[in-house]
């Protein structure tokens, strides 16, 4: 902790206690070139100033020198290093290529994975500044982010990924050598259309084994001895009336249902499926369910690796590790990264994780260090703590996008990007303004765009409900459409498509208000013959 | 930390997935590529180059939010002069103020643009095309041998000693025959002169310079490279077909040949240019013009020198006898011809014409393919048949099955293609016209 405080006083200080610091004899390099010398030194300065001063703590680095080719080929893979085949990927690459090549793209600086020894690609264009400000990004931020966040701990195993993928590359292969490309094919093709339902949201309990399921019943047959009283036989009761919906809540106990891991249910439960099918769904569902995290933390994961660049930059350049035209080099790229256009900007295209990130976690520093009185108010429990890495690591491990702007997002922010809430009710012929950067709308604002960030209101709800597996097995689903906004018709047509391959029967989606329970819209599948294989589908 | 140089892995990871693309996306490709070459150039018509295929080809869909209808709430920077209760215009195009709630991988309706490697672009025009007969005139005149590596053999010209097996071999015979190394004689003789002065180890010193003597006289009875041992890399000679067409481009360029009929027959010649190209080494193009006469031109006056006259159709065939005469012996050339025209022929000339084709010409063609330009405001409808032409008559009399021969008509741009996929179909049936 000595660290933190010395670290603190830093920020505190401004430029006494940079001076402080005694300058480096050379800056780690001059001019653009770099060599792998160039980045093993800046890899240790920067290691240096992570783990020391910002007290980060992250996986192994291994950091690979890639070309434009391979940069755009781990694009299209979703920036894993190995990966089964499939058109898709095909297709990402051809137009990713094609952008690239057309000038209407450039190439991101780097690609990090989650996984131990964190892998971060750089990209051999870069200059000695840009693998310098990567490193730092994405060797230091993003990895000290994956390895804290309650998120990946609890859903992403980064020791096993990598073999898993390797696994999953030969499962795949094998079975293509085995059962065709083409029977292949179709299946990926339907587990990919339901990739984006096919993660658990929630951990589930843990699998009762024999000894606790015993000592569970017969804590409930003692309490049953308890209670008995043979009164209650004698009183006049619904008797026959109670068999039918107890055979109906059985089975869907047994099921599991309602269900919202649509694959996790079909590997499960799905008559019809061959085993190495199952395998493959399972393959699929296992990398959605790694990526889970990912969608859920884009802005903190983001902010955190911007910050925590910002800093370290900052602070080599103070040490004189840097030379001032690295820094300006780097500044005019840091700038770039963190523009955030207005909303009537013909550029914009969305709120900029990066700057929206970066700017709260300078904030939460701001807070920390120098709180205003409407800090004290707003964030008692920060406001004026001092510790501002402290409390950012805290944060960084224990929040996810949603909960973090919930709670961090500040009233000085919202001034200062001059966030407003405007509802657009397709029943009304004009859009309304809900809330401004005002007294009365910062809470509404927080709550509105925490909302933006929730997994539960940005991927539509859909749920396995009911199946009768004894009668004509027909699979019911049923879509909470909430605020209204229903499916898109052709897309929601084509899945269940899949969907009906795959369970090998008859397929009903219907889409309810979720406040009225009213039907809005009804989609039926019926299963095509041959995914299935030779089973006389 | 670990730094890893990947830059020199094998490039081309991608490559399966791309040939999965393009297999999956085939018919769209095949479309794509059909159109985008009607809208080229000639010159580059076999070029490489993007094409652009409807998004929903190859769409991967998914559980997804519609884009409009419903409550939206949009959270937006920038806020310069609305309040709460405001009230503004709903922007045209639906609820894309924000933008938020667009297609998750920015997917959105646009065409899916990609570019195709010359060969894809080319193997995909022509897929499906075969030249007619190839098996019929199987020109095997092992005029040209090529020469191929054969194993080795125990005689040959020096330049083809082959070094390593020679030597392997060598080795082998001087192991197994002891043959004593280099070093062993040079140890014996640093211990006979470490010896040389020390009297009391004589008799020691006369063992080893026995030794010595016994192995320079085994090391001059085994020789160091035996002629046994050389080996020669051998070479036969196979057969090359030849593997050259010619292709002659006949064309009625009299005063009834408009600009327009001139285009057509030349993106017929392309096409035919750029199909020979692929199966053949070396091509070449003969260009025959003709009026009432016939010369053999170059490319830039065969398509644009204007030129009046009479149509005389059996002058362009006599010429071109000239020609494959002089220059292109049907033995080791494989001929093709195309002639365009727009059917007009001095009446008297049919029967001559007839006659040279059928006598001449068609025996010594792999491929003869005559083509009958119409105006475009002339264009009819397939199956459609108005008034033959002279040239019409005359060769459809000839043009029976059995015969290398085809003729179509074309009346605009957009079926050229067809037509020539009609004419080079693989399966080549019996010419049906």
């Amino acid at each position: 902790m000595s660290n933190i405080g010395m670290e603190t006083s830093t920020d505190a200080g401004g430029g006494d206690a940079a001076e402080a610091t005694e300058r480096a004899e050379h800056p780690i390099f001059e001019g653009a070139d770099w060599e792998f010398s160039t980045i093993q030194r800046a890899h240790e300065v920067i290691q240096r100033v992570a783990l020391e001063e910002l007290g980060l703590d992250v996986y192994p680095n291994q950091i690979e020198v890639i070309g434009a080719e391979q940069m755009l080929d781990a694009y299209s893979s979703i920036g894993m290093p190995l990966f089964y085949k499939h058109w898709s990927f095909g297709k990402h690459f051809a137009r990713h290529e094609a952008m690239y090549r057309a000038g209407m793209q450039g190439l991101a600086y780097e690609i990090v994975i989650n996984s131990n020894p964190c892998i971060s690609y750089i990209m051999e264009e870069n200059t000695a500044t840009m693998q310098a400000l990567v490193i730092a990004h994405a060797a230091f931020g993003h990895n000290h982010f994956f390895k804290n966040n309650y998120l990946f701990k609890q859903w992403t195993d980064a020791d096993g990924i990598l073999d898993y993928l390797e696994f999953a590359r030969g499962f795949v292969m094998d079975c293509e050598e085995r059962y065709g490309e083409a029977a292949v094919e179709r299946l990926l093709d339907a587990a990919h259309a339901l990739m984006s339902h096919g993660v658990h949201r929630y951990p589930r309990p843990r699998t009762i084994n024999l000894r606790m399921e015993q000592d569970r019943q017969r804590e409930r047959r003692l309490h049953d001895e308890q209670v008995f009283n043979d009164l209650w036989r004698t009183v006049p009761g619904k008797g026959t009336q109670r068999s039918d919906p107890s055979a109906e809540e059985r089975r869907r106990a047994l099921l599991q249902l309602p269900q919202e891991n649509i694959l996790y249910f079909l590997e499960k439960t799905a008559p019809r499926l061959a085993p190495w099918q199952r395998e493959i769904l399972r393959i699929v569902r296992h990398i959605a369910q790694y990526f889970y995290p990912q969608s859920q933390t884009k802005l903190m994961n983001e902010g955190c690796a911007t910050y925590v660049h910002y800093e370290i930059m900052q602070r080599l350049h103070q040490k004189g590790l840097l030379t001032d035209g690295a820094y300006v080099e780097f500044l005019r790229s840091h700038t770039n990264v963190v523009f955030q256009p207005e909303f009537d900007d013909p550029r914009y295209s969305g709120i900029n994780p990066y700057a929206l990130g970066f700017a709260m976690m300078q904030d939460i520093q701001r807070i920390c260090t120098e709180p205003t009185a409407e800090d004290e108010i707003w964030f008692p429990a920060i406001a004026g703590k001092g510790e501002a890495m402290a409390v950012l690591r805290d944060v960084w491990a224990n929040y996810r996008d949603e909960s973090f702007i919930l709670q961090f997002l500040s009233p000085r922010l919202i001034r200062q990007f001059g966030l407003f809430h405007v509802m657009d009710d397709a029943a009304e012929p004009t859009l309304s303004v809900e809330a401004i950067h005002d007294e009365r709308g910062y809470r509404k604002i927080q709550r509105a765009l925490a909302r933006q960030y929730d997994v539960a209101w940005i991927a539509p709800d859909i749920q396995v409900v009911d199946v009768n597996l004894a009668g004509d097995r027909k699979l019911i689903l049923h879509h909470r459409a909430l605020n209204r906004i229903t499916l898109d018709e052709r897309d929601a047509r084509h899945v269940l498509q899949h969907l009906a391959d795959l369970w090998g029967y008859d397929v009903l989606l219907k889409e309810l208000d979720p406040t009225t329970d009213a039907v809005l819209k009804e989609h039926a599948a019926t299963p095509r013959g041959g995914l299935l294989g030779g089973d006389g589908g | 930390m670990n730094i890893v140089d990947r830059r020199l892995n094998p490039s081309g990871k991608n490559l399966a997935n791309r040939q999965r693309f393009m297999r999956r996306a085939k018919a769209l490709i095949r479309k794509a590529v059909h159109e985008s070459s009607a809208s080229r150039s000639i010159k580059d018509a076999d070029q490489a180059g993007e094409v652009s295929l409807p998004a929903h080809g190859v769409h991967e869909p998914s559980f997804r939010r519609s884009a409009s209808g419903g409550i939206r709430d949009h959270l937006l920077p920038g806020n310069k002069r609305y309040v709460e209760g405001d009230t503004i215009p709903r922007p045209p195009g639906g609820g894309g103020a924000g933008g938020a709630e667009g297609a998750p991988d920015g997917e959105g309706e646009d065409d899916f643009r990609f570019a195709l490697s010359r060969d894809e672009f080319v193997d995909l025009f022509l897929e499906d095309l075969e030249l007619p007969d190839l098996a019929k005139r199987k020109v095997v005149d092992a005029e040209q041998l090529s020469w191929h590596r054969a194993g080795y053999s125990v005689s040959g010209s020096p330049t083809n000693l082959a070094l390593n097996r020679t030597v392997r071999n060598s080795l082998s015979r001087r192991i197994a025959l002891r043959r004593p190394k280099a070093e062993e004689i040079q140890r014996l003789r640093d211990e006979i002169a470490a010896l040389s002065a020390d009297e009391d180890a004589k008799e020691q010193r006369l063992e080893l310079e026995e030794q010595l003597r016994r192995a320079l006289r085994r090391t001059s009875l085994i020789p160091y490279i035996d002629p046994l041992d050389v080996r020669y890399k051998r070479f036969e000679a196979h057969p090359k077909p030849v593997a050259q067409a010619v292709m002659f481009c006949l064309m009625d360029v009299s005063g009834s040949m408009t600009e327009h009929m001139k285009d057509l027959a030349k993106r017929f010649y392309v096409l035919l240019y750029i199909f020979l190209k692929r199966r053949y080494k070396n091509v070449d193009v003969v260009f025959i013009r003709h009026t009432h006469q016939a010369q053999e031109v170059d490319e830039d006056t065969f398509f644009h020198s204007p030129e009046t006259g009479g149509t005389v159709v059996s002058t362009a065939l006599d010429e071109m006898r000239r020609i494959v005469e002089e220059r292109y012996s049907p033995d080791s050339w494989n001929i093709y011809a195309a002639q365009a025209s727009d059917g007009d022929n001095t009446a008297s000339d049919n029967d001559r014409t007839a006659n040279l084709l059928t006598k001449v010409i068609l025996p010594a063609c792999q491929y003869y393919a005559y083509l009958e330009v119409g105006r475009d405001s002339e264009h009819f409808p397939p199956g459609f048949i108005r008034r033959d032409s002279d040239l019409w008559q005359t060769y459809t009399a000839i043009c029976r099955s059995g015969v290398p021969m085809a003729m179509r008509k074309v009346g605009h741009r957009r079926d050229i293609y067809p037509v020539f996929r009609e004419l080079f179909a693989r399966k080549n049936q019996a010419e049906t016209a």
